[in-house]
């Protein structure tokens, strides 16, 4: 278990998705590489689902680089109705 | 440009539905390449299937091509789709079905069915 990375993963996303009502990191596996991320930002609003993950993605484009993220589930959520 | 890149580049222009994943349909390797697969089987797509495990170049020129780094990745007629969430999530709400629709025509399913595609 390794709950450094999955708070590098919030520092990232909080930094990405500052307004962000929920943000939440769950480590699925608990070996600190498989890792669910929730993000719900105004950021997402009036944008494809596509689009909303590739923020998220280009956010944790470090982490999914070098590998410390070795599987990533992403939920997104605007904030418009 | 590598002969890989032109190679990737031809499955994901000129297959229906490209589904870059790891293993096969047959062996899948990875929990998010399953759930990719479920979703386009649910749907009825003809998939077209890529093993980017036997060569990391695969995945890495797949990646630079496409702009999205983690696999797997879902194209329909040359457009990302996306990974196994997003895929998942439009089959859920219909929309996988209206996609596949409009980009290859209402009998798109008779094609259904898997292939694979070696790259390595």
């Amino acid at each position: 278990m390794d709950p450094v990375v999955a708070d590098r993963i919030e520092t990232l996303l909080r930094d990405a998705f500052p307004d962000a009502g929920v943000l939440h990191v769950e480590d699925r596996t608990g070996g600190g590489d498989h890792f669910q991320v929730t993000v719900t930002s105004a950021r997402f609003d009036g944008l494809s689902l596509l689009d909303q993950h590739r923020l998220v993605n280009e956010a944790l484009a470090e982490p999914l680089r070098d590998g410390t993220i070795h599987e990533l589930r992403i939920k997104t959520r605007g904030t418009a109705i | 440009m590598s002969e890989l890149h032109d190679r990737i580049k031809d499955v994901i222009e000129n297959e229906p539905v490209a589904l870059f994943m790891k293993g096969t349909p047959q062996f899948v390797m990875c929990g998010n390449s399953d759930r990719a697969l479920r979703a386009l089987r649910e749907a009825g797509a003809p998939v077209t299937a890529v093993d980017i495990l036997p060569d990391p170049a695969i995945r890495q020129e797949l990646s630079e091509l496409s702009g999205w780094p983690t696999i797997p990745q879902v194209f329909v007629k040359g457009e990302l789709v996306g990974g196994a969430d997003i895929v998942e999530e439009l089959e859920r709400s219909g929309e996988l079905e209206q996609t596949l629709t409009e980009r290859l025509g209402d009998n798109y399913w008779e094609a259904r069915g898997e292939k694979t595609v070696s790259l390595a």
